[in-house]
């Protein structure tokens, strides 16, 4: 049943794939012609070689004219059989690779159209094999794998016929002894999976253990723990041994085992057709033929073998790279959707529920009005929904019930893209691009000159440590600001938006990595940055918060105070118990 | 790969016999042509079944003779080949130990990761080809020849032409296409870049509406590898038509010849086979030998990224045993150090003076980036001074074993790491005979009781790897209580409390100095945390800018001053 299943999905895998093909059937058909002109003049080889050495005899009885002749012919063939092979492979090779450019394109086009949710659900490291390693595997499995399929099954079958043109007792040797040859590698094949299965279950463990040690070095270091590791190494590496050598062994069996079965064949079709040419039934010519074609026979099967499994790996990763093109988008913007021009800024949240999962609700019933200018602050502990809120705001996630409107609009009527523009946002993620300083100040206004790059990095208080790199602006940095402390990194990620400057904003803890000190002077900035524009500020430090217009203070997906700090402390709620924590005398 | 043959001398039999049962493989593969000659040209010229039947035998037989020798070829070359990956893997680990901070900060993490994994395995699989075929291929090559001049001197002379000129058109082929998949990779792992980048910055693409221009970057990166790989396969793909070409030119040639020389009564009908054969049996060898030059050449480069960690000397070396240690209530001292991450930069932190009693609170404080972690790692010495002293009970840190220093000093570092397994185990980290009271004990101050007392199965929740069904405050409240397992005699809180809110942060921080007797360190960015310590030392960009009492420093040191105004209100100042 379970086998039935996964049949049909594979034919659905399979027909999906010839879908990316069809733009290219030209290339195919020409392809397989290639390559049925390819195994045809292959195989006429033998016969040449079989007829050319008949007409060598014996002494002083060598037919040269016909043999002049028949190696002439040899020759034309030899060389029409390699340019055929040539054009075959470069054929394969467009084809594959502009399949693979194809999908992979799809593939990362996809990915900007889903949500935010999904690319928050699936690690990374996952998607990332999916577009990178999974298209190659099934480029190289599928399609070079349907060519050998092709040529093999093309190849035993013109043997076949060959042969059996020849003899036919002796063909019958050859087809009975053979499959032996299969059966032994699917024999080995079969029960070495299992210890291929423990090897890689053992190098899994061993893989962590070092992922877990190397990568947190330091506090192995720092509690002595070394010893133990080395222990825990030991233990999971003499396993791994093991595993190994018994899946490596029986595995290499496969190769000698073939070649043995070949040598049997060999030496049938030797005694057979000796006897054979004794009797008169066969001259020396076709058992040369004979020879020759019994080594070609048992080599396709041994290669199919090996491509069948390949074909399933290939087939199993086309799977994967569909799931994630098949993965939903999130629904494109209605055709009547309006861009907000000329924004006041002035957000409204009305009735709003939302859960990342059903099972466990956020945000219920959240009601907010933010007039146009304000500033609002939002506290509470981890996991109360201050980011879920931005999430929700800049329509990375879609509320479950609910209105959200900005300047009466409600968001799920304006464009997307439109929508975010409108607000500029840094987080405490803070992210790069790997490019040079200009490049990542620029983001969001790829027009904009130097004076201003600049000029935004000045008000950012980047600019002193930007000029004390090797080469100032220009200066390329590494995957993810990997060259940057955390605090530079913020501060380029601030200037990136006070370069853009749109009307509404969004800081979540903007300033968590960067000293007091700085953070008062970034604080003028950004105060004259937020002078007339919506604000909304997350932050751990509560002076940050002190000067907003309201601070919302939230609890698990609630808002459970509200008000400016004067008034909240005068409650003596929530708030001033936390604010008052910050300074308990122990 | 030399400087890893040393790992082999405990297979030394392996590795002599899995080659040497290759080579007689070898041998016997190369009698079968001689064999069906003497059938054709004795057995059935002569009418002779006997012969026949005969040689037939010696056939099957040298097939199960080569059965035999490959099959334990393979297993010797299998052990060998497995003992020496696994060998070197322990030594690496055991390496990586060794080193201290500075090469780990020098290398990175992941690099060391995917050399002592991918790199390892990669070397196994080489020397396990190699241990098979790197004999055998060359052996059949040059075996073939010498057959060919026992059957026929003028027909081997083909053989002599043909092998120098298929090895220059395979290797030639090979060396220029070397390089380009090497920029196939570079371009391939652009792609990769692009689309990590696309997923880690969603939300900033996204908000900043750079989606198109995003897409155009990764089609345009695309369409260069498709043009490459396009180039790398117009080369590649001539390799199998030449070789083709050649090894059937030379067929010809042998067949002309052959015919020559039958026909003046020099060799025979079946001694022609034998020259095609050994002929056909060099093309297979040819196309084996360069599979295994691609992987020698992959596993050279693996052999040398792994030896690049071994060349890595640990720049600290922990001595035998500690020195006596002297009576002295001082529990750390630092006298004029100064310290840089790398010579010749710019130093880290500069003339650095000051001591701590036993059973003091000392406060750090600092901008970022001026130098308050750096400080707190000289004490375990994960760094070395450039000049000046740490000492520890009056006695320098280099002095002290590093188990020994280890053990007395307890660090929570800034970045919360917990260990796949029970909470327990983790606990167990500093002090493998703690008790499950002990334990408690330290998780109570830590203000962890109630993380460990929600969860199923309390002290046996298993934490996954990374801690990552763990919040981050509550990983660093287990952070610090696996510090405090230990009962150091110092403990660092490097900027440890920065998830907690401020209630919890409070809550600790009293805990902390009721219940323990240790020497604190508390690192903070935080006015409000390390107000109350006995003594708070101010750092800025490297140097101290002063120590004291907060009432002191508040009057004397700017710096301290501007930092706790930015942070406190003038009556939390005051309190």
């Amino acid at each position: 049943m379970a086998a039935k299943q996964k049949n049909t999905i594979n034919k659905r895998t399979l027909k999906r794939v010839l879908t990316y093909i069809r733009p290219y059937w030209l290339h195919l058909v020409c392809s397989l012609l290639l390559t049925f002109v390819n195994v045809g003049l292959t195989l006429y080889v033998p016969i040449l070689i079989g007829d050319s050495i008949d007409y060598i005899i014996g002494e002083g009885n060598v037919d040269f004219t016909a043999l002049t002749q028949i190696l002439f012919r040899f020759a034309i063939v030899v060389l029409c059989t390699a340019l055929a092979q040539w054009f075959m492979n470069l054929f394969n090779n467009r084809i594959t690779y502009c399949v693979v450019r194809d999908i992979r394109t799809e593939a990362f086009t996809h990915l900007q159209k889903l949500p935010v949710g999904y690319i928050d659900a699936h690690p990374y490291g996952d998607t990332i094999s999916r577009i990178i390693t999974d298209i190659d595997q099934f480029s190289d499995g599928l399609l070079m794998g349907f060519n050998q399929l092709f040529a093999g099954i093309l190849t035993i079958l013109g043997t076949l016929i060959f042969m059996l043109t020849i003899n036919v007792k002796i063909t019958i040797i050859v087809v009975v002894l053979t499959p032996l040859s299969l059966f032994i590698a699917a024999f080995i094949a079969k029960n070495t999976f299992n210890m291929f299965h423990r090897q890689s279950e053992a190098r899994g463990s061993l893989t962590a253990l070092i992922d877990e040690m190397v990568g947190n070095q330091k506090i192995v270091q720092a509690f002595a723990y070394e010893d133990e590791a080395e222990e825990r190494f030991a233990e999971l590496n003499h396993k791994l041994e093991t595993c190994s050598l018994k899946a490596i062994f029986f595995s290499s069996l496969v190769n000698p085992c073939t070649r043995f079965v070949n040598s049997l064949v060999y030496a049938g079709v030797g005694i057979f057709g000796a006897i054979s040419a004794l009797q008169g039934h066969l001259s020396i010519g076709q058992l040369t033929k004979f020879l020759n074609y019994a080594n070609q026979y048992t080599k396709p099967f041994n290669e199919i073998s090996g491509v069948v499994t390949e074909f399933q790996n290939a087939l199993a990763s086309a799977s994967r790279v569909f799931e994630l093109i098949d993965e939903e988008t999130f629904l494109p913007d209605a055709p009547n959707a309006v861009s907000l021009t000329d924004t006041k800024g002035q957000v409204e949240l009305k009735q709003v529920y939302f859960s990342y999962t059903k099972e466990k609700p956020l945000i219920e019933n959240f009601n907010l009005t933010v007039k146009p200018g304000q500033r609002i602050a939002i506290v509470g502990p981890t996991g109360c929904g201050k980011s879920t809120l931005i999430n929700l705001l800049m329509r990375f996630y879609d509320i479950n019930s609910g209105e959200i409107k900005v300047d009466q609009v409600s968001i799920y009527d304006v464009k997307r893209n439109n929508l975010r523009q409108n607000y500029g946002m840094v987080l405490q993620e803070t992210w790069l691009k790997a490019g040079t300083i200009r490049e990542n100040i620029c983001y969001g206004k790829p027009d904009a000159t130097d004076e201003e790059v600049i000029q935004a990095a000045k008000t950012a208080h980047a600019h002193s440590f930007i000029k004390r790199m090797p080469q100032k602006y220009d200066t390329v940095i590494s995957e993810d600001g990997g060259n940057l402390s955390q605090g530079q990194k913020q501060l380029l990620c601030i200037a990136r938006v006070l370069l853009s400057l749109p009307p509404m904003l969004i800081l979540d803890e903007a300033t968590s990595s960067i000293d007091t000190r700085t953070e008062i002077k970034i604080q003028k900035a950004f105060a004259h940055m937020m002078e007339g524009r919506t604000s909304f500020i997350v932050a751990h430090r509560l002076s940050t918060i002190k000067e907003a217009d309201c601070i919302l203070v939230m609890q698990d997906g609630h808002i459970i105070e509200q008000g400016t700090h004067e008034e909240l402390l005068e409650k003596a709620g929530f708030y001033a118990q936390l604010y008052n924590s910050q300074f308990q005398v122990y | 790969m030399n400087q890893f043959v040393h790992y082999l001398r405990n297979y030394k039999k392996e590795s002599v016999i899995g080659p040497l049962f290759k080579l007689l493989e070898a041998c016997f593969e190369l009698l079968v042509p001689l064999v069906m000659a003497s059938i054709i040209d004795t057995g059935i010229a002569n009418h002779d079944k006997g012969h026949i039947y005969r040689m037939g035998g010696i056939l099957v037989l040298l097939g199960v003779v080569g059965l035999i020798c490959s099959v334990t070829a393979q297993y010797f070359a299998a052990k060998a080949s497995v003992g020496f990956g696994t060998a070197i893997r322990k030594d690496l680990f055991q390496h990586i130990n060794t080193l201290s901070y500075r090469e780990i900060d020098k290398l990175g993490t992941s690099t060391l990761i995917t050399r002592i994994t991918s790199d390892i395995n990669q070397m196994q699989t080489v020397v396990n080809l190699v241990l098979r075929l790197f004999l055998r291929s060359p052996f059949v090559v040059i075996g073939a020849m010498v057959m060919a001049f026992t059957v026929n001197v003028k027909g081997a002379l083909v053989f002599v032409v043909a092998i120098p000129l298929l090895s220059i058109v395979v290797f030639g082929i090979m060396l220029s296409t070397v390089p380009l998949y090497k920029k196939v990779q570079r371009k391939l792992d652009r792609i990769l870049l692009s689309t990590r980048e696309n997923l880690a910055g969603v939300r900033v693409i996204r908000a900043f509406n750079r989606q198109e221009h995003e897409e155009k970057v990764f089609r345009d990166t695309s369409n260069e590898l498709y043009k490459l790989q396009i180039f790398v396969g117009k080369v590649s793909s001539v390799l199998n038509p030449l070789t083709y070409i050649i090894v059937n030119l030379a067929l010809i040639a042998i067949i002309w010849i052959g015919g020559i020389e039958v026909d003046s009564g020099i060799i025979k009908v079946g001694e022609v086979t034998a020259l095609v054969n050994y002929m056909s049996q060099i093309l297979v060898e040819l196309i084996k030998l360069v599979n295994l030059i691609i992987n020698i050449t992959k596993g050279i480069a693996c052999s040398n990224r792994v030896q690049e960690i071994f060349n890595e000397q640990p720049s600290l070396v922990s001595p035998d045993h500690s020195a006596s240690i002297p009576d002295s209530d001082i529990a750390v001292a630092f006298d004029h150090v100064t310290f840089s991450y790398h010579s010749g930069q710019e130093a880290a932190l500069e003339n650095i003076s000051f001591t701590a009693k036993k059973g003091e609170t000392i406060g750090i404080i600092g901008g970022t980036g001026s130098g308050k972690s750096s400080l707190v790692n000289l004490i375990p010495r994960f760094y070395d001074t450039s000049s000046g002293e740490v000492r520890i009970h009056g006695l320098p840190v280099q002095d002290y074993n590093f188990d020994d220093l280890r053990t007395r000093i307890g660090v929570v570092p800034q970045r919360a790491v917990l260990f796949k397994g029970t909470i327990r185990e983790n606990m167990k980290w500093g002090n493998q005979n703690a008790t499950d009271e002990e334990i408690m004990e330290a998780l109570t101050i830590a203000q962890a009781k109630d993380v460990v007392e929600q969860k199923d199965g309390k002290l046996d929740f298993l934490i996954e790897q990374e801690g990552k069904n763990l919040s981050g405050g509550q990983k660093q409240r287990l952070t610090i209580a696996r510090a405090l397992v230990k009962h150091p005699e110092i403990l660092i809180l490097d900027d440890s409390a920065s998830a907690l809110d401020f209630a919890t942060d409070a809550r600790l921080r009293k805990a902390l100095a009721e219940c323990s007797s240790s020497t604190v360190f508390l690192v903070s960015q935080r006015s409000a945390t390390v107000k109350n310590a006995d003594k708070i030392i101010v750092l800025d960009d490297g140097q101290m800018a002063g120590i004291g009492t907060h009432q002191e420093l508040y009057e004397t040191c700017e710096v301290y001053k501007e930092i706790c105004d930015s942070q406190l209100s003038k009556e939390e100042v005051q309190k």
